[in-house]
């Protein structure tokens, strides 16, 4: 009698949760590695959908890891196409090409892809068509150089240490030298291909650059801290393309953090779920407009943040 | 496991078969200890990549990516043979300067061939569904393939590849001329890596300048499992368990990637492999002392 009291509430309890969505849905999410930009956007895609009622009842969540190899990537992408989730959430370029290529019926939603013209995940941003959409995670290039012109009026050369071997970064540091040189300012690169090579390529910028800026690379984001220390030993400011990076020590960053980006990508991900076809629905450059500062950061890099900045800033982190 | 990802696995198994068949031919024919292949293996995908890009006929491209990856290996033996430097270091010299050589092919880190024509292309109009047309084309290339090598050990000149790698001094006490052997496997190795790289980019879409990061443990994986399969000396049966070892090898990353087979998911490959192989090389040692001490025991009797 127990036991089917307990049926009969479980039971309700199913029909209950089965009344936000019929059936349970399955949203596969991969990226190319685990790091934490990345897995920010995962966490936010799941975020969205348990807002939207999706929870552990009605929704099965998975996620699987590259561990940086791409021949790892372009398993996991067949493993997701015979699968057949509701939709797939790609993180990353060499993740996303890989689902692309593995599947042309499973709805994919990707993010955080610089370029996704480039890596011809798409045709266009409008109106994408077939199974594909998404997010782009292209930075504000030209607004973090006026910040970084707003702390330094006479900038004459920014260092930007970054990763040639990643394809996001180098779309950055492409579109960063267009902009910087309509303002006479000069780009000095420090590429670093490994983790490892970040701190002597930015210790070079010393004497080199007024400031250091970093973009979104998860080279050099995962070595923030040496481009840090470089910053305060040669009292160079850092700026930073992700606000994340202000919490770890960079003195100002204007723009979107990758929970942001995730929850954005989730957005469109509800869409889907809700009935939209992937190919209808307008891929979106990530949007948010936060403002990080880091005054005792900046302090110890030899600078003051200015009254008009910290009177704007979102975010003051102490 | 659907089918899909079935066949999936098996479609990259074939192709890190040829890999396997590169490693084998350095580490154990030659003994020659070769990391180029990390970067061979990009090297095909980046030239094969460039060149479709550019219009160029994709099996032309092909060839000229295993031709890239030939004169890779025949840089690692220069610099192994003309200047004494050591074997491994050699090759993590090549490897190392073939990353910004990818990436000077490429123009950027990341090419698309999403859209392009590829291999495949041409068969296109069979009308049997890309999954299937996919493994089969790679399972014709990579067996052919694995035969002419096999062929190719148990020619005359195999033959003294195969000596120059067991026997050095021996080799050469019998007019076999070790540098230029030495320089053939190199070639034909990466050559076969840097083909495996030219099908990878083109059944899965694109190249990128990280693709090669753990080849060589792959290669080595694939390589010892399928020796501790098959106990023959036969080069086709060994030839044929590298391409099955990495048949395996895959099969068991996909059986990780199932995040509920034993608890097990994708962060744990790394280890998992490493274990693996670890596996591979202490059993037959173990067998080998077991015997040795039935043999003095044995004796002493």
């Amino acid at each position: 009698m127990k036991l089917r009291n307990f049926l009969t509430s479980a039971l309700m309890a199913t029909a209950l949760a089965t009344t936000v969505q019929a059936q349970p849905v399955y949203v596969a999410a991969t990226a190319i590695v685990e790091h934490p930009a990345l897995d920010a956007v995962r966490d936010g895609v799941r975020e969205v959908l348990e807002e939207q009622g999706y929870t552990d009842q009605t929704l099965k969540f998975t996620f699987e890891s590259a561990q940086g190899n791409p021949a790892i990537a372009a398993q996991i992408a067949r493993k997701l196409a015979g699968d057949t989730p509701d939709v797939i959430v790609a993180i990353s370029t060499p993740s996303a090409q890989s689902a692309v290529s593995a599947t042309k019926d499973v709805p994919i939603v990707f993010s955080a892809v610089t370029d996704p013209l480039d890596a011809k995940l798409i045709s266009n941003y409008d109106k994408p068509g077939r199974n594909v959409t998404g997010l782009s995670d292209m930075s504000p290039v030209k607004q973090h150089l006026e910040l970084i012109q707003e702390f330094l009026p006479d900038l004459k050369a920014v260092g930007v240490p970054y990763n040639p071997g990643e394809p996001n970064a180098v779309a950055i540091v492409k579109l960063l030298k267009a902009e910087a040189k309509k303002k006479g300012i000069k780009i000095v690169e420090a590429p670093s291909p490994k983790s490892s090579d970040v701190m002597i390529a930015s210790q070079k910028l010393i004497g080199q650059v007024d400031a250091i800026y970093c973009p979104t690379d998860n080279t050099i984001l995962t070595a923030l801290e040496s481009v840090i220390k470089t910053g305060i030993d040669g009292q160079l400011p850092v700026f930073a393309a992700e606000t994340n990076a202000v919490e770890r020590g960079a003195v100002a960053s204007l723009g979107f953090n990758y929970g942001d980006i995730g929850r954005q990508t989730g957005e469109v991900v509800v869409r889907i779920l809700k009935g939209e076809k992937a190919g209808d629905i307008p891929v979106r450059v990530a949007q948010g407009s936060e403002l990080y500062v880091n005054p005792k950061m900046a302090r110890r890099m030899g600078i003051e943040i200015p009254a008009a900045v910290l009177a704007r800033a979102t975010k003051v982190v102490e | 496991m659907s089918l899909f990802s079935f066949l999936g696995t098996l479609e990259i198994g074939f192709i890190f078969g040829l890999v396997a068949i590169g490693v084998y031919l350095t580490f154990r024919v030659l003994d020659f200890p070769d990391l180029t292949v990390d970067g061979s293996f990009t090297m095909g995908a980046a030239i094969a990549a460039a060149l479709i890009i550019s219009g160029v006929n994709p099996y032309l491209a092909t060839i000229c990516a295993a031709i890239g990856g030939a004169a890779a290996g025949l840089v690692t033996a220069w610099l192994n043979l003309r200047f004494n430097i050591l074997h491994l270091l050699a090759s993590i010299l090549t490897m190392t300067a073939l990353y910004t050589i990818n990436l000077r092919i490429m123009g950027k880190p990341n090419l698309a061939l999403i859209m392009e024509p590829t291999v495949l292309s041409p068969f296109a109009a069979l009308g049997i569904p890309d999954m299937y047309l996919k493994l089969m084309f790679i399972a014709v290339v990579v067996i052919l393939t694995g035969l002419a090598v096999a062929y190719f050990l148990n020619t005359q000149y195999g033959m003294g590849m195969r000596a120059t790698g067991a026997n050095p001094r021996m080799a050469q006490a019998n007019g076999i001329v070790i540098k230029e052997k030495i320089y053939a496997g190199l070639a034909l190795s990466n050559g076969l890596v840097a083909l495996a790289g030219a099908l990878f980019a083109q059944t899965n879409g694109f190249a990128d300048s990280t693709m090669g990061i753990g080849t060589i443990v792959v290669g080595l994986a694939a390589v010892i499992v399928g020796e501790s399969l098959s106990g023959s000396r036969s080069m086709l049966v060994i030839i044929f368990s590298c391409i099955i070892g990495s048949l395996l090898y895959r099969l068991a990353v996909s059986a990780a990637l199932n995040a509920d087979f034993m608890g097990f998911t994708t962060s744990d490959l790394n280890l998992i492999t490493a274990v693996l192989v670890g596996l591979a090389l202490i059993v037959p040692q173990l067998r080998r002392e077991q015997r040795a001490r039935k043999a003095a025991a044995g004796g002493t009797l």
